[in-house]
């Protein structure tokens, strides 16, 4: 004899305050039991209008805005912004070595991100405290580099039009040689702590699988594209910059669940770390910033693109295709200013992911998305 | 074997902790590990972190020799420039007449105010000055008993020397000079040669 | 894409479905609000393009110059990649009148429109026609207008 219960859906908010959102996000979940059977993200808490304030402000002042967006990732979003201008104008010239700066700040900040990721992911998983503090003290190391190039660890405001703000300090190469060389040893510790432990296994495996015909239907970009076994990178697709000089891989999951997701970003970083030993030993002397680009940083409203010309700007930041959108009406402000932003359109899939999983699952799964507010929200 | 990875994992952090302790350091050196990067916080008021020279902060005016000798001629551009709209600059300073007032052969402004509850220290203002005259500071203990007034800063608060910011940033400070230095060249009369 | 590539898409286009009236403006197609449908199936399903990846949507605001001149018109711009063969961008616009933006969505070809038509309705009230759920996504719910309209007047502190 069995016995029925009557039983009802219950519906929770996770967030906005709640430590494992990674800032002021809100789930509206219904639960079936411990069962996710359906999952509202609901977001705009930290909406400021970004694409509003760019449009009120020349080219150049967008820069230090678009710092914080992903403020974890600061001199790719510049970048994105510099080449999405540089298309509008029609061509600016960027001297070599600044070419070679843009290449190793960028790859410095998919470290970054990729490093401080998996300690928040690891954070989310209960393991709280002790890899993502070893996440950071890494970061640390590269922030300082940031700031003696740019004055600032997190808001650089460094990539310009047409090359970077300022030449390298001296000293800066050696220094970067020197976490380069480094860098292996720390993912070889942290993926002892981590790739093989059986509760991490547990916990990731076959959780939150994103099938490949969905996750490029759904516009998912980024590591968590690849995770799913997509071979889609926009530094080999587009070839921006200089980045078809350099010999690297595109790791790529099978499962695409959130243990591939992890595993991809460490494998990430080890290509990351090619590319940086590869351009520091070519980064050649010479001019950090073209003479248009000076003349851009020193008077922005002497840039006036010609009426109704339209770019969009790509690059793959750590997080995805991060895509500057800008149409000019003459003026020295650009008439619209859209940001393609990766982590908000990754979160289209999120009720797919957590469908049918428990409760703690969801945390995780929105962890290995990789989602930043101050870019979500704008 | 289930548990191996675990273990395997807690051997780092207790390789970490080890390395916390000069004796550890010794002890794994001996034994041929790796030592790691030992303690990496630092006791923060009595020992401060060193910062680079170009760590910026909030802008500051540079003046030459005496306060009244300010490089800024309120020509307004940072003003216009300026991301957040954060500085507010009333001026050049002007007689009854309407014209106006020099000192060191050059105008002045009457105020200048820089609100750093808004000014994001994103150094716009210095590149787009043609005159030199505002810098990035690195000063980064200004914390203040208010939140209006106080974070208000005005042209006396701002103003700092020349050699203030020969001390903080040596290589940007010499760049600069050198550039003042030919631009007063080609300003002078050539008679003067 | 350049200019020759874009006439290409465009004859390719009208060789397939004849009854469409397409423009070229710079890089980019001008499709017609009832035929959006129609071309975005196109562009997803035809071997040569294969557009499976909507990277960018976006509206863009143009408010009638006043007077006597032409009215104004709401524009919404789609980038489109093919990811299986790696090229792209096609940029497609659809001009929409301002009084009343009603668009066919096409979330049901792209999921990754979902929040994308989602921000441009909140943003630009720009209505999406078989949307599975078309509400405000960053501005709050009950918030009135549309705050990146030219027009949209803020509020004096």
């Amino acid at each position: 004899m069995t016995a029925t219960f009557d039983t009802q859906l219950l519906e929770i908010n996770l967030g906005p305050q709640h430590p494992s959102t990674h800032g002021v996000f809100r789930m509206q979940a219904i639960l079936d039991g411990e069962t996710i059977v359906k999952l509202k993200p609901v977001m705009g808490y930290l909406h400021r209008n970004h694409e509003q304030l760019g449009e009120g402000m020349t080219y150049i002042a967008s820069f230090p805005f678009t710092d914080r967006l992903d403020y974890f990732c600061a001199m790719t979003n510049n970048l994105a912004l510099a080449l999405a201008i540089e298309q509008l104008a029609g061509g600016i010239d960027v001297p070599e070595r600044a070419q070679y700066i843009r290449v190793i700040m960028s790859e410095l900040t998919r470290l970054v991100n990729h490093t401080v990721l998996v300690g928040f992911l690891l954070n989310d998983m209960g393991a709280f405290g002790t890899p993502l503090l070893y996440a950071f003290r890494e970061r640390e190391k590269i922030l300082d580099l940031f700031e003696a190039a740019s004055g600032s660890r997190m808001m650089c405001n460094y990539v310009r039009p047409g090359g970077v703000r300022e030449d390298l300090p001296e000293g800066f190469l050696e220094q970067t040689q020197k976490i380069v060389n480094e860098y292996p040893r720390f993912l070889d510790e942290f993926e002892a702590l981590l790739t093989d432990n059986e509760i991490i296994l547990q916990r990731t495996q076959r959780v939150g699988v994103l099938p490949k015909e969905l996750a490029i239907n759904a516009s998912v970009t980024g590591p968590m594209l690849r995770a799913s076994g997509a071979d889609y990178d926009i530094r080999k697709v587009d070839g921006y910059g200089i980045y078809p000089r350099f010999s690297f891989k595109v790791p790529l999951g099978t499962a695409g669940d959130v243990y591939d997701r992890y595993f991809v970003r460490i494998l990430e970083m080890r290509e990351s770390l090619k590319i940086l030993q590869q351009a520091l030993r070519e980064i050649p002397s010479g001019p950090s910033i073209s003479p248009k680009g000076l003349q851009l940083v020193t008077s922005p409203r002497t840039f006036r693109p010609p009426k109704g010309a339209e770019a969009y700007g790509r690059i793959e930041a750590p997080k995805g295709e991060l895509g500057f959108y800008l149409v000019s009406d003459g003026s020295p402000q650009p008439y619209r200013y859209h940001v393609r932003a990766p982590s908000f359109i990754n979160l289209t899939v999120l009720e797919d992911l957590c469908l049918g999983h428990k409760v703690a699952d969801v945390i995780i799964i929105l962890g290995s998305i990789d989602i930043v507010m101050g870019e979500v929200d704008r | 074997m289930i548990g191996i990875g675990v273990l395997k994992g807690m051997w780092v952090t207790l390789r970490q902790f080890i390395g916390t302790y000069p004796a550890g350091r010794w002890l794994l050196k001996r034994a041929g590990l790796p030592e790691g990067d030992g303690l990496c916080t630092i006791e923060y008021p009595e020992v401060k972190q060193q910062h680079a020279e170009r760590h910026r902060v909030f802008p500051f005016l540079v003046y030459d020799a005496t306060p009244d000798n300010l490089r800024c001629v309120a020509c307004k551009i940072c003003e216009q420039e300026c991301p957040p709209q954060c500085i507010h600059i009333v001026g050049p300073a002007k007689d009854e007449q309407g014209r106006p007032l020099k000192t060191h052969g050059r105008t002045y402004p009457l105020r200048f105010d820089i609100d750093v509850s808004i000014c994001m220290s994103c150094r716009i203002c210095v590149d787009v000055c043609p005159f030199d005259a505002i810098e990035m500071d690195n000063a980064h203990e200004i914390s203040s008993g208010g939140r209006f007034q106080e974070l208000n800063y005005t042209k006396e608060q701002l103003l700092k020397s020349a050699d203030y910011f020969q001390k903080i940033k040596p290589t940007e400070a010499a760049v600069v000079d050198q550039r003042l230095a030919a631009k007063a060249k080609k300003s002078a009369p050539p008679s003067s040669s | 894409m350049s200019f020759a590539q874009i006439e290409e898409l465009k004859a390719a286009i009208e060789r397939d479905l004849p009854d469409l009236t397409l423009q070229v403006e710079g890089s980019t197609l001008i499709v017609e609000a009832k035929d959006l449908l129609r071309v975005c199936r196109f562009l997803k399903d035809a071997p040569a393009y294969e557009m499976d990846d909507l990277s960018n949507l976006t509206a863009i605001d143009y408010p009638a110059a006043g007077g006597a001149g032409p009215p104004g018109h709401i524009d919404v711009v789609y980038h489109l990649y093919s990811m299986r063969q790696k090229h792209g961008p096609i940029a497609l616009r659809v001009k929409l009148p301002r009084d009343n933006p009603v668009v066919g969505s096409v979330t049901p070809l792209w999921r990754g429109a979902e929040f994308q038509e989602r921000e441009a309705y909140d943003l630009f009230g720009v209505i999406f026609e078989g949307h599975p759920d078309l509400r405000r996504i960053l501005m709050w719910e009950g918030f009135k207008g549309h705050p990146m309209r030219k027009d949209y007047v803020v509020e004096e502190q």
